[in-house]
């Protein structure tokens, strides 16, 4: 074995850590987008955080109808900002249930209850999925 | 993953980890944290959004209050700066030598800018913003 690199094996527990990091990054950069787009469009004037945060992170029209920015539709409602959702939606969702699911399985040692919790989360994950992704269609 | 520790309890609070573990527990409990509150909201905003509920609309306005706001900011800029700060030094392994001072430099830039935010979000809390 002297000399050689090991490499990863191409499994699950591997690809969700890649998928964490990039998806971790992936979030950083869709809010700052968000960010940046609430301020241009008039987030600068009497904004509390929790509206800037609520069109930082899913600038959806019916979620942020209770903040004083002015022209929501032309700017807001259009595909671009639903396909940002969407990503947020299915990077947040996602990176959130298989952490969950990393810390459910420090707690317990394998048994004949894990593919159950598993289940269970995977079940929670579409779950959410499908609520969030239908929020963003429906408004 | 559900390794046979054989540590108690009472014997893994006394374990002095330092910053790494205060940034360890802190990036768990806000992860779980958020997963918690975001996902009620996503469900609350689906009930607003569809039949107008009373009890979503009551979530949300605990969400909207300003001393909840002071915690979700928390748990969001903690979570994010400490993933960051993991992202890199899994990038760049030989930087892990320098894990502690890449955790002063995270606490560094998280303190002002959490600072600044609870300042505005207080401030425009208590003028009934």
């Amino acid at each position: 074995m002297r000399g050689k690199v090991v490499q990863p094996g191409f499994n699950f527990e591997y690809l969700m850590w890649i998928f964490t990091r990039i998806s971790g990054l992936a979030m950083i950069i869709l809010a700052l987008i968000g960010l940046i787009a609430a301020f241009s469009y008039g987030a600068r004037n009497q904004m509390d955080i929790g509206a800037l945060m609520r069109w930082t992170f899913f600038p959806n029209p019916n979620h942020v109808v209770s903040s004083n920015i002015p022209d929501l539709e032309p700017n807001w409602a259009n595909a671009f900002w639903q396909v940002m959702q969407m990503l947020m939606a299915v990077f947040g969702v996602t990176h959130a249930a298989n952490g969950l699911r990393v810390v459910v399985e420090d707690y317990l040692r394998p048994s004949f209850w894990q593919p159950f919790i598993r289940g269970l989360i995977f079940l929670l994950w579409l779950f959410l999925l499908i609520v969030a992704i239908y929020v963003i269609l429906a408004s | 993953m559900g390794l046979d520790r054989k540590v108690g309890f009472t014997a893994g609070l006394k374990y002095q980890g330092g910053g790494p573990m205060l940034a360890w527990i802190l990036h768990r409990i806000s992860g779980l944290g958020m997963l918690f509150f975001v996902g009620l909201h996503v469900l609350a905003s689906f009930f607003t959004q569809q039949f107008g509920s009373d009890w979503a609309i009551a979530v949300n306005t605990i969400y909207e209050s300003f001393w909840f706001q002071t915690l979700v900011i928390f748990f969001v800029l903690f979570h994010a700066l400490n993933g960051l700060r993991i992202i890199i030094l899994d990038l760049r392994p030989e930087l892990l030598q320098y894990q502690r001072e890449a955790i002063w430099l995270q606490w560094a830039v998280f303190i002002p800018l959490y600072g600044l935010t609870v300042f505005l979000i207080i401030r425009l809390g208590l003028s009934g913003g």
